[in-house]
């Protein structure tokens, strides 16, 4: 196969992103300030075309670019989630924009850009691809989170996740420099050939400190401060945004790199995970009790997400990357309908973000009412909703690699989250009614409805998840 | 007294521990946080020439041109939030950067 076929067949999504954002920078320059619907609107065509390019697309697996690019299975479950979750972030944001009077163009753009940052990230398999694809991703994130420049409170939070975003990479290209330096190469296979028997200890301290770098970009505890403030301080889409695409490629790259470059020290990064993810599951059940802001509260329920996922990491076999890929799939739905719900808070023209904005909702708007508060049922793992199947592919994954502790405590910090998603819901249904919310545009209503029927829907039907998760997780073994 | 990979790996890992230190003990300014950033990329800079020298890899040297590249544009965007910051606060020390807590 030559190179261009090569190219044409793995490498498309990828290219119609690069080349369209290019366009689109164009038209909003020429355009000016009207570009925005323009922009927003092609720039939610480039992504869906890129998902459709990986729909119909190769199946075979490839390795581009003097393998710095892998496309996998794996990859590509990974990479539709991805552009999954720009794609809707682009549709739910142009009615806050618009209407926040930050309808500029660069939103689109930088969403775009920094969604090829993540696939070129998802399919890394060298450390200078993994460190661009990283850094791309990140760049557009800092200049997102500050872009409503005018507010104090965006601005802080840009420049928080912009010093703690920066030290991460750091101690991700320390590790990167170390991991080099001690097997002699920078592709992922021939540092798991190179480590053979006892590792070096540069080997040791380059893993953990390129996995403490990668935990930053995920927001695992205890590298999560960054994440409340964040999330609170940016404009809600761009923290719906954070809360789901750059996930997806954060724990995706951290999976491959795990199995990939160090398939013989496994007992050594299982220990940092397992850590990792008690650390992450028992702050997201705890910190998450006494919050008063939504989109605070959504922060450390993500963060105690990240940590379930990071269980099925811990199980080090292939059953545990089916339950990452399943419960990454699952974790995307919610968070978009958690944030569709969030964004269509808003009270005579003023976005609001309480939770005690939200009492009696069940009297003003009953069937958002009763989207939002399956939303939550599945945040907190109910059965039969999605959420629990999420939570228990991780779970049995742990208990069937012995870990019983670690899966002991993730069934208890679920059974602690319960307790804050069930008190929204409580406020929701039991409280006396607030102000109603004024009518959401069809966008987020159209987001909500959809996300809550999958999840209630999953059971009936899981097999093009599950499979599709199976086959991702076979590509990495 | 010959200078072997050993001397440049502990240069390179005082002055990331330096950087590091900037970071989290600095109580001054964001400039400051700024110049921590690019001694820690420093630091990994002359690691990975160090390591490439010695193993006769030219690999290590590419990969340390793309951090300058890349620390440049992270620097650019570094500062462009640091003076959205400033226009909106009036300053740019770091313990009055908590407006946003719980």
């Amino acid at each position: 196969m030559s190179f261009s076929t090569a190219l044409a067949h793995h490498f498309l999504p990828e290219t119609i992103l690069a080349l369209g954002v290019l366009a689109l920078i164009l038209i909003g320059a020429w355009r000016g300030t009207r570009a925005f619907g323009l922009v927003n609107e092609l720039a939610a065509g480039l992504l869906g075309l890129a998902i459709l390019a990986l729909f119909f697309g190769q199946t075979s697996e490839a390795s581009l670019f003097e393998g710095a690019f892998v496309d996998d299975a794996f990859a590509r479950f990974v990479k539709v989630l991805t552009l999954v979750g720009s794609l809707v972030t682009v549709l739910m944001s142009r009615d806050y924009l618009q209407r926040a009077k930050l309808g500029n163009f660069e939103f689109p753009v930088l969403v775009v850009l920094s969604t090829i940052g993540m696939l070129l990230l998802v399919s890394a398999d060298n450390l200078i691809a993994l460190y661009l694809g990283i850094e791309l991703m990140s760049l557009a994130l800092y200049v997102a989170a500050a872009f409503d420049r005018d507010d104090a409170r965006a601005s802080e939070a840009g420049l928080k996740y912009f010093v703690l975003g920066a030290l991460s990479s750091g101690m991700l290209l320390y590790g990167a420099s170390l991991l080099y330096g001690f097997s002699g190469t920078i592709s992922f296979d021939g540092i798991a050939k190179a480590i053979t028997g006892a590792p070096p200890l540069g080997v040791i301290f380059g893993l953990v400190f390129v996995l403490a770098g990668l935990a930053f970009k995920m927001s695992a505890a205890p590298f999560h401060m960054w994440t409340p403030d964040v999330y609170e301080g940016a404009p809600t889409p761009v923290t719906a945004f954070f809360a789901s695409a750059p996930k997806m490629a954060a724990v995706a790259i951290t999976t491959r790199i795990v199995f990939t470059a160090f398939p013989g020290i496994v007992g050594q990064w299982q220990q940092i995970v397992i850590f990792l993810a008690i650390a992450s599951m028992l702050l997201g059940s705890f910190a998450a009790i006494g919050q008063t802001s939504i989109k605070r509260l959504m922060a450390y329920s993500s963060i105690g997400h990240m940590g379930f996922a990071l269980v099925g990491l811990a199980a080090g076999n292939e059953a545990g990357v089916r339950g990452v890929a399943i419960y990454l799939a699952i974790y995307l739905v919610m968070t978009l309908g958690a944030f569709a719900a969030i964004l269509q808070m808003r009270v005579e023209g003023r976005p609001v973000e309480k939770i005690s904005d939200l009492s009696g909702l069940s009297r003003n708007n009953g069937t958002a009412a009763f989207f939002l508060a399956m939303l939550m049922f599945s945040l907190a793992g109910v059965p039969p909703l999605a959420g629990f199947f999420a939570k228990y592919y991780v779970l049995l994954a742990a208990v069937d690699a012995g870990l019983y502790p670690l899966a002991i405590i993730g069934v208890l910090a679920s059974a602690i989250s319960a307790f804050y998603y069930l008190r929204v819901v409580k406020v929701i249904y039991f409280d006396e009614p607030a102000p109603a919310f004024d009518q959401s545009p069809l966008s987020l209503r159209a987001v909500l409805a959809v996300s809550t029927v999958f999840l209630l829907g999953f059971w009936l039907y899981p097999a093009p998840v599950v499979e599709a998760a199976t086959a991702a997780a076979k590509s990495l073994f | 007294m010959v200078v072997d990979l050993t001397h440049y790996l502990v240069v390179s890992a005082i002055v990331f521990t330096l950087g590091v230190a900037g970071i989290i003990l600095n109580r001054k300014n964001i400039i400051i946080i700024l110049m921590s950033v690019e001694l820690i990329l420093l630091a990994v800079n002359i690691n990975l020439v160090a390591f490439s020298a010695s193993l006769g890899d030219l690999t290590g040297q590419v990969f340390a041109l793309f951090i300058l590249t890349v620390a440049a544009a992270e620097a650019a965007i570094g500062l462009a939030i640091l003076v959205t910051y400033f226009r909106n606060r009036g300053t740019i020390a770091v313990e009055d950067i908590n407006s946003l807590k719980g």
